[in-house]
């Protein structure tokens, strides 16, 4: 047992009652041009404040103009979320003076005075159960329900590079505001996750629906981000911001629950924070009181008009709509007759289950396709990734060089020439190797099965003579012949096809 | 007539002088200049010149008129700019040492659009800084001065505008107008001034103070100069999303034709009472003179105007604490540099540097929108905000155009009401609204009181319906030119 299962057991004995929300800030990275001016979405190629105009800069006398296609961006993200959008949405302004934010202000959406938000009230369903407090796999599969309060559009800040980590140290900052005014829709959720595992596996799945939905690259650096709240047995929320990756996030929830536990057993009061993750040091550092931030003068942005989005507008997004991981996965059960377990595991990684499309493009064999994917692909994914290959909010597709093509020809090769198992596995390792068609490996390296009998006897004749003690003993014990089978097998490398082997093995000991 | 006095006529008998090649542009740019030297020393209404590229821009001009290439409406003629108003490569400082070392990047929507006209940008006029004052005595370059009197203001916040063009610096002006500002001064100075429609002039490149109120507008000595910069810098503009696309081509039409469309007039009698005798006695002659024509008048009013000075001041500081935050001189600003200071000090120190008005206005403003005070203050403002508007819709489903006084009283002495911030304020009780109700307004130069002060009257329409207003100003103006009320200076 590590240390998390621990803190988790011991929570348990405790009966404090462990209560997480996330809010999600995810960038509109395929969007080409910001939420409120014409400078580039891809910030991330410039050199500091490159990417910016005098809208952006927040320079005087200037108004925002307002980017339809955002809003379009952000409501794909409502609806895969399950949320409902108004006919109606408005911007907002959140003021507080930061030098990241170029106005001074924040432009972003606000639902205490109205509904102003483009999406409210949604929830996203997910295999995993939150309350399972191990590694369970029996409870594995329950399906844990995470109630969405609302996505809002807003704009990002800009960046602040500091001299030194310490800020007290600082002779002086950096401000680039290149990333200033670029799309962002946070959705916040309610505090429904009962566990840091639970967390883990909604980030995953949400990440993978955003790419689904093709409105953000969640490899890219700080394209997607999370704060969280812990709340410990019913005491005060704390809010923890800063987290730079989604692993951090898991570890930055542990470390909180036992900072709360440990004051709530010194009977100390949890105050109302906003504590920052000090991911060198894995611990949470207070920031602000909640009081302090509570100040925000929000008031209705007067330079951008209240957004009639109408009746149709949803249905026409809906419509717009890329295929959602939970739809493809319907169609892999129902069309292709794959099973759950199988099409659960596809569509979890938008590359893969592209990958597997594409692959079918090739060869129709979509149960045959889905198992090398799944079985042997995957397989081998994992062993890299094990060594550490992947980054930070993506799995990784990319470390193997194999082409779908590739895979559509390792199922078709065993289908039409009914090549075994451990002959197709190896020249899948020797096309993914060298790169070359499985289909060109199987003539070149003539490996093909030894279906001539004439060869297969010459094998079985050979054993018989080496260890002539199971010509006796095939009389008295039926599974002597699946043994000499086996010893065939070992000779040939599994190059003889099963059946026929068996029947000539019968034949060669009938004619002794 | 004199070449020099070039400067006396109105712009588009000059305009005409140029596109005939009687005079040239760059004479008479060369005229304007000396006059606004001859002068301006006395009335403080410019903060920045751009003369020379004036000069460059008129030889430009003249070119193409001998070239024989078409030239817009305002060829040859010089605009001055309130300086909120954003032209490229030029100081705009707000009247504010918060901008003192600013220099606008871009230009504002209106005035590519007088560029597109061939008009041509003089020099940036003074103000209240940020735009927040009713007298032009907030201004970090001085108080603008009243051309009629110099002892006196000229009214504000577009002091400058009104007084450059009342005392025959230039023909014509931009202001911008948050609860009054064009129309004040206009009436101050004895200009005409007007608030277009919120939405029908792009706010882009003006400087907010208060986004939901305010309009840039034209300032003019006649509604026959007036109109063709109202033209020009009218319409949907891309860069402004509060902009509607409704164009429409204003005309100065002949009496005869005004007549025929028998507007009928409510007269706001009871804030006509309710000013200072010589102004009340001022509005009511006009509406004499307006009875004269044919016109059907009838006395009516507004029920909601008490309330209506809260409610401008709620929303207007609520903006404009939130539309100055951006001000703290780490990307423009003034010289000063943040080394050595930790940035909230940083914030601190540089937000000092705002005049004592815009302070107060912000401080307001931030209370208002204070996270337990929105309700009591921000959303009822809105709420009086939409009665005023409903009730603005009923009488303008009886009536064409509403008389009332632009301003209730005389201008002040310099001085005498910087101190008292709620009689400053209430001097704006019957200009916001039209701000708040997003309605276009006009101040039509009234006449003098008998110490020679000018007295204006206000004319406001439904919205779009600015040409209602064109036609009361021709009526006016025809009745007795306004030119007869021009002050020695």
């Amino acid at each position: 047992m590590d240390s998390e299962d621990m803190i988790l057991n011991d929570r348990n004995k405790a009966g404090l009652e462990l209560k997480i929300g996330l809010e999600i800030h995810c960038q509109l990275t395929f969007l080409h041009t910001k939420l409120f001016c014409g400078c580039l979405s891809n910030y991330r190629n410039s050199s500091p404040n490159d990417n910016t105009c005098p809208i952006c800069l927040g320079l005087p006398g200037t108004l925002p103009l307002l980017n339809k296609r955002a809003v379009e961006f952000a409501s794909m993200i409502c609806l895969a979320f399950n949320c409902k959008i108004p006919e109606k949405i408005s911007f907002y302004r959140k003021n507080y003076f930061y030098p990241d934010l170029p106005k001074n202000y924040q432009t972003t959406q606000y639902n205490s005075y109205e509904l102003s938000s483009i999406g409210y009230e949604g929830s996203i369903e997910f295999v995993g159960d939150s309350k399972s407090k191990t590694n369970d796999s029996k409870n594995s599969e329950e399906r844990t329900k995470i109630r969405i309060t609302r996505v809002q559009l807003e704009e990002d800040p800009g960046k602040i590079t500091y001299e030194e980590d310490k800020s007290a140290a600082n002779n002086y900052s950096l401000i680039d505001y290149n990333r200033a005014g670029v799309s962002l829709v946070e959705i916040v959720t309610e505090p429904d996750f009962s566990s840091p595992i639970a967390v883990r596996i909604f980030l995953n799945e949400i990440v993978n629906l955003f790419e689904y939905l093709g409105v953000t690259d969640p490899s890219l650096e700080g394209s997607v981000r999370c704060d969280v709240n812990v709340s410990v047995g019913g005491g005060k929320k704390v809010e923890i911001k800063n987290i730079s990756s989604f692993k951090e996030v898991e570890k930055s929830i542990y470390y909180e629950i036992t900072r709360q536990k440990t004051l709530i057993m010194h009977n100390i009061d949890v105050k109302p924070e906003t504590r920052h993750w000090d991911e060198k040091r894995k611990v949470t550092v207070a920031a602000r009181s909640k009081e302090e931030e509570e100040e925000y003068r929000y008031f209705p942005e007067p330079d951008i008009p209240r957004i009639i989005l109408g009746s149709k507008f949803v249905s026409r997004v809906r419509t717009s709509m890329p295929e959602l991981p939970i739809e493809r996965m319907k169609r892999y059960i129902e069309v292709y007759k794959i099973t759950e377990h199988t099409a659960k595991i596809l569509v979890n990684d938008k590359r893969i289950s592209d990958f597997f499309e594409e692959s079918l493009g090739y060869h129709k064999s979509p149960i045959e396709i889905s198992n090398w994917i799944v079985n042997e692909l995957l397989t081998k994914i994992n062993e890299k990734d094990r060594q550490g290959l992947t980054d930070h909010n993506t799995k990784g597709l990319d470390i193997l060089t194999v082409s779908p093509k590739q895979v559509a020809e390792m199922a078709e090769l065993v289908e039409i020439k009914s090549l075994n198992r451990t002959t197709a596995r190896e020249i899948f390792d020797k096309s993914i190797e060298t790169g070359t068609s499985p289909l060109k490996l199987i003539e070149t390296l003539e490996i093909e099965n030894i279906s001539d009998e004439k060869s297969i006897v010459k094998v079985i004749h050979e054993i018989l003579s080496s260890q002539p003690q199971l010509i006796e003993q095939s009389k008295n014990n039926p599974n002597t012949i699946n043994y000499i089978l086996g010893l065939i097998m070992k000779e040939t490398k599994g190059r003889v096809n099963p059946q026929i082997a068996l029947r000539l093995i019968k034949e060669s000991l009938e004619d002794i | 007539m004199i070449l020099k006095r070039l400067y006396e006529l109105p712009a588009f008998v000059v305009s005409r002088k140029i596109k005939e090649q009687e005079v040239t542009a760059e004479e008479y740019i060369s005229i304007i200049i000396e006059r606004i030297k001859n002068v301006d020393f006395r009335i403080n209404s410019f903060i920045s010149h751009n003369f020379e590229n004036a000069i460059t821009k008129s030889r430009a001009i003249d070119k193409k008129i001998k070239e024989g290439t078409n030239t817009g409406l305002l060829a040859g003629i010089p605009v001055g700019i309130k300086d909120n108003i954003s032209v490229q490569g030029l100081k705009n400082t707000c009247a504010s040492r918060m901008l003192a070392e600013y220099t606008s990047p871009y230009n504002a929507t209106v005035v590519s659009k007088i560029e597109e006209q061939d008009g041509i940008v003089i020099g940036k006029l003074n103000m209240d800084e940020f735009g927040m004052g009713t007298t032009s005595e907030y201004s970090a370059f001085g108080p603008v001065r009243n051309p009629w009197n110099p002892e006196y203001v000229a009214g504000g916040s577009s002091g400058g505008s009104a007084a450059a063009v009342a005392s025959l610096q230039i023909p014509l002006s931009l202001g911008s107008d948050t609860g009054g500002s064009i129309r004040c001064p206009s009436s101050f100075c004895s200009v005409i001034g007007i608030k277009p429609t919120y939405g029908s002039v792009s706010r882009n490149g003006l400087i907010s103070y208060s986004n939901s109120l305010e309009q840039i507008g034209p300032l003019a000595r006649t509604i026959y100069d007036l109109v063709p910069l109202l033209n020009s810098i009218s319409g949907f503009d891309p860069k402004d999303n509060t902009t509607i696309n409704k164009k429409s081509e204003y005309q100065t039409n002949n009496v005869d034709n005004i007549l025929k469309k028998r507007y009928k007039i409510g007269v706001l009698e009871e804030l006509i009472d309710n000013s200072e005798s010589e102004v009340a006695k001022n509005n009511r002659k006009k509406v004499k003179e307006l009875e004269n024509y044919g016109c059907e008048i009838e006395d009516t009013r507004i029920s909601l105007s008490h309330y209506a000075l809260a409610s401008y001041y709620v929303i207007a500081t609520a903006e404009a604490s939130s539309n100055l935050s951006r001000y703290d001189n780490l990307r423009y600003g003034y010289e000063g540099s943040p080394e050595g200071y930790e940035w909230t000090s940083y914030f601190a120190e540089s937000r000092s540097r705002f005049g004592d008005e815009v302070k107060l206005r912000i401080l307001l403003g931030s209370y208002v929108l204070s996270a337990g005070y929105f309700g009591k203050y921000y959303a009822k403002a809105q709420k009086v905000r939409s009665k005023i508007k409903k009730e603005f819709d009923n009488l303008f489903n009886k009536y064409d155009i509403l008389l009332l006084p632009t301003m209730p009283a005389l201008p002040p002495k310099i001085g005498e009401k910087s101190s008292q911030p709620i009689e400053h304020y209430n001097l704006d009780v019957y200009t916001i609204l039209a701000n708040l109700a997003g309605i276009p307004a006009i101040s039509i130069p009234g006449g003098l009181s008998e110490k020679g002060f000018p007295i204006g009257v206000q004319i406001l329409a439904d919205g779009f319906n600015e040409q209602k207003l064109i036609d009361a100003a021709v009526l006016l103006e025809n009745v007795e030119g306004f030119e007869t009320w021009i002050p020695k200076i």
